[in-house]
């Protein structure tokens, strides 16, 4: 294709994309040039992820124009964006696990690229130019998550590659294993090739980044140079003006320990899952413990041992307490009444049920505290508790009646963790409180949380956002490979320190294996 | 796909009861298409049909007897429906019910206490309730489909009854035909009133209404059968336990169509005949869902099945259609029932533009 030199590479001109009952995007403009660094910023929900389907051909817009490299065109399918040098990386990976590297990268790029012995010799190369290290033999399952996404970028730089577009690609990755991303990125761009880089983390967008677009609610809110920007002016952009946005909250140590995990051992009965080795922990009342680590690493196990999804044989039962007591073999509901709240990571499907409404959802867990007698659900006090969440923790909605499928993520997870935390629980676990929840009802979320550990509760939260731990938590530690650094005051250790331990580099009293 | 379906961001709430009625209305015009096209007078066929049957006492007392069965069946089967376990073993389990009450009876065939028909009708419950059991048993314990397993259950319970009715409970005094003794009176259920045959079954089925009724809309544990049936995954993690909850809703399930199978043999038939059932047990299936799941809902849908089970015999008799009429209409209002309810949930849309895009794209739109 023939282009003038000048015309940049990519050109959205009044791109809208419309979803039944849904304005996804509302008129985006957007221009990359040849080997620019772009940002495209906003939070979950803001239309970032809707852009780029169109950019990459899977889903069509519904107006506007794209011009690449200054000639109008429509982007039939994926197939041909590939063919015009866009790749792309998402954020969920698409690879065969029972497969190796290059047969993978074979299966992504058709029949015409060769056999995977054909192409080994050839992912070497790009793999070494780039500094990403990669053996093409290799079985995917056997890599790291970093790994998987160097498969991905490598696959997009087999072909001769003019736009790469990268879907949050360190929201999977260690600070460290982001850096050397970092560094394989700017060497691209570089080379004249183009990056957009999703996000909605801040930091990283200010050191890789030369501009940045913001998106909120479907609209473009405004283009920057990320490295003039602090990061309040940005945040402003991507979420409006909310509270909160800048707060930290004093350090305490807790009190007698609530939740006891003693040398906890679980062997995944699911090959490529993750099993759990000697996890030793300890909540005390009145303190937050942060969960660091990438996904994957055996959060989901853990927690489905605390709540009692997955329990252990009566004889292991010691190996999780609260105050002093036994649970580990016994169900969700007899460690609620022991004084367990949970708010899972999952909102819709897990936490909350979709199809029902808020009424229905706040019985859903709080079913011990008076609500049933006599096998009768007393539904007027259901439902004045949840009038009472709506009311306390300023949930937007039209009504208690309203489903929970309907409420946006924030409100939903603000209803969830206010249904959990108005049953003054002793101990509350919480996965990923804030994880596609925008700014202002984060912090919401936050303040709820430290209220509830100065009033004397014992909190522990499994994150991966590694800057809402530090900001929260009183101590901390990471999971990787299901096994569990030891914990550390908050305030004595550094996030490169964590970053270590989340790629696995401490010292456990057992013996190390990976799983 | 040249006709597309897309989501639609809002349910209109009456729309979703309109839509049984609709789909009535959809009925009577295919019906009134169906009786032109057969050279019938459709408007006195549509008579024949669904008026003609019910314009006198006895009439509408046979369309309590016809729906009663119909009833119970779907009350039960609404529980489990509403656990999203797909129970299609009705028909077996009333065909079990009236065999265990049926041998029961003929056991007691002497005794005049009152205390007989109490054991009958426990009798047909109960074992109504163990053949749903062993539903419930292979898919707790071996994770077995449960609309395989209850379909095929369906078959051996009908060719149980059919041995036991040409074998041990046949009549000795009774010609070799396939039917055993008449019941003694004690096991009879009570007529209520002396003309026609509406029976005593009318009080059970009224209880059972309630008691469905309270179960799934007051009690905590129709909530957990609902919260099961909607979101498996939050029921786990709140620790409502599934496999109590499966046997809880097979059994309720089984036993009301037991009870609804004994009904029938202590009621109006009063001995054990092949032909208990003309499908109440599969009509119920339709009559559950025609009723939305709720019980008020499936009276009124039960009232209408019985009546075109009625419909069906009278035109039968006087305009010599076939039999495969009352099966037709049945069909038909699924049918348009299902197609109304996806167009509530679903804007069907003409796509000309896009028509030559195919599903290759798609697939590659998702390596």
């Amino acid at each position: 294709m023939s282009a003038s030199p000048d015309s940049p590479r990519l050109q959205l001109t009044a791109i809208s994309k419309r979803y039944p009952g849904c304005l996804a995007n509302d008129r985006i403009d957007l221009t990359i040039a040849p080997g620019e660094i772009r940002a495209l910023l906003g939070e979950n929900g803001a239309g970032k992820s809707t852009l780029m389907k169109i950019i990459y051909g899977v889903t069509q817009p519904s107006s506007g124009e794209i011009r690449w490299q200054g000639e109008p065109l429509v982007m039939r399918d994926p197939a041909m964006a590939r063919g015009l040098g866009i790749g792309m990386v998402f954020q969920h990976f698409s690879l065969f696990e029972t497969l190796s590297v290059a047969e993978n990268i074979a299966l992504a790029m058709g029949a015409d690229a060769g056999t995977p012995k054909q192409l080994e010799p050839k992912i070497r190369e790009v793999s070494q130019r780039y500094g990403m290290a990669l053996e093409p033999t290799r079985l995917v399952h056997s890599l790291s998550i970093g790994e998987r996404q160097r498969v991905e970028i490598v696959r997009c730089l087999m072909q001769d590659i003019k736009l790469l577009i990268l879907d949050e690609p360190t929201s999977v990755l260690t600070p460290q294993e982001a850096d050397e991303l970092f560094v394989t990125l700017r060497r691209l761009a570089a080379e004249g090739c183009s990056i957009l880089f999703i996000s909605h983390k801040l930091g990283e967008v200010r050191a890789l980044c030369q501009s940045a677009t913001v998106l909120r609610g479907g609209r473009v809110s405004g283009h920057c140079v990320p490295a003039e920007c602090s990061d309040l002016q940005l945040a402003r952009l991507m979420v409006g003006d909310a509270e909160g946005l800048e707060s930290s909250y004093p350090k305490v140590s807790g009190g007698l320990p609530r939740l006891r995990v003693d040398d906890l051992n679980w062997h995944n009965p699911d090959p490529f899952g993750c099993s759990l080795e000697r996890i030793r922990l300890e909540v005390r009342s009145g303190e937050i413990v942060g969960i660091a680590g990438v996904a994957g690493n055996g959060q989901d196990e853990l927690l489905a041992l605390l709540s009692g999804e997955t329990r252990l044989p009566r004889g292991e039962r010691e190996r999780v307490s609260i105050d002093a007591a036994p649970v580990a073999n016994l169900h969700p509901d007899a460690r609620r009444q022991l004084g367990l709240a949970f708010v899972p990571a999952e909102r819709l499907g897990h936490g909350a049920v979709p199809e029902m409404s808020l009424v229905d959802n706040a019985l859903l867990t709080a079913f011990g505290q008076g609500l049933v007698k006599g096998g009768l659900v007393q539904r007027g006090k259901v439902r004045a508790l949840a009038d009472e969440i709506i009311r306390r923790f300023a949930v937007k909605t039209p009504g208690a009646d309203t489903a929970a499928r309907s409420l946006s993520g924030g409100n939903l997870q603000k209803f969830i963790l206010g249904r959990e935390i108005l049953q003054n629980p002793k101990l509350l676990v919480a996965a990923h409180p804030t994880w596609g929840v925008d700014v202002g009802a984060a912090a919401a979320i936050h303040r709820a949380l430290i209220a509830l550990r100065d009033a004397g509760a014992a909190i522990l939260v499994i994150s991966e956002d590694l800057d809402e731990l530090f900001q929260i938590s009183d101590r901390i530690g990471a999971l990787c490979s299901g096994r569990l650094s030891p914990l550390a005051e908050t305030a004595q250790v550094s996030t490169v320190e964590v970053g270590r331990w989340m790629a696995g580099e401490f010292d456990q009293p057992a013996a190390a294996a990976a799983c | 796909m040249l006709l597309s379906l897309e989501p639609r961001g809002q349910q209109s709430r009456p729309m979703l009861w309109l839509s049984p009625l609709l789909a009535a209305v959809l009925t009577l015009l295919s019906g009134v298409l169906l009786f032109t096209l057969l050279g019938h007078d459709p408007l006195q066929t549509l008579h024949t049909l669904l008026i003609a049957p019910v314009s006198d006492w006895y009439g509408v007392s046979e369309l309590l007897v016809k729906a009663l069965p119909i009833l119970l069946c779907a009350l039960g089967l609404a529980v489990a429906y509403q656990a999203r376990i797909w129970n299609i073993g009705a028909e077996g389990q009333l065909l079990i019910g009236a065999l265990a009450g049926s041998a029961m009876a003929l056991q007691l065939i002497d005794w005049e206490s009152r205390w007989a028909l109490a054991w009958v009708v426990l009798a047909g419950t109960c074992a109504g309730a163990a053949w749903a059991g062993l539903t419930a048993w292979l898919r707790t314990q071996f994770n077995a489909n449960e609309i395989l397993t209850s379909i095929m259950l369906n078959y051996i319970a009908l060719n149980l009854l059919l041995f036991f009715v040409h074998g041990p409970l046949k009549d000795p005094a009774g010609f070799n035909f396939p039917e055993s003794a008449m019941f003694g009176d004690a096991s009879r259920l009570p007529l209520v009133s002396e003309d026609g045959r509406l029976h005593g079954g009318l009080y059970l089925a009224l209880l059972a209404l309630v008691a469905v009724w309270v179960l799934l809309h007051k009690s905590f544990l129709g909530f957990q059968i609902k919260v099961l049936g909607l979101d498996k995954r939050a029921a786990g993690f709140v620790g409502f336990r599934e496999k109590r909850l499966v046997w809880f809703a097979l059994l309720v399930s089984g036993a009301l169509a037991g009870l609804a199978g004994v009904g029938e043999v202590a009621g109006p038939i009063g001995q054990l005949v092949p032909q208990v059932s003309p499908g109440y047990g599969y009509a119920a299936i339709t009559v559950a869902f025609l009723g939305r799941l709720n019980p008020l809902g499936i009276v009124a849908a039960s009232l209408l099945m019985a009546l075109l089970y009625l419909g069906g015999e009278n035109a039968q008799m006087n305009l010599n259609l076939p039999q495969a009429i009352t099966q037709l209409f049945q069909g038909m209002m699924l049918f348009y029932l299902l197609a109304c309810d996806v167009l509530i949930l679903y804007r069907p849309r003409l796509k000309w533009k896009w028509a030559k895009r195919n599903a290759k794209n798609n697939t590659e739109a998702m390596a």
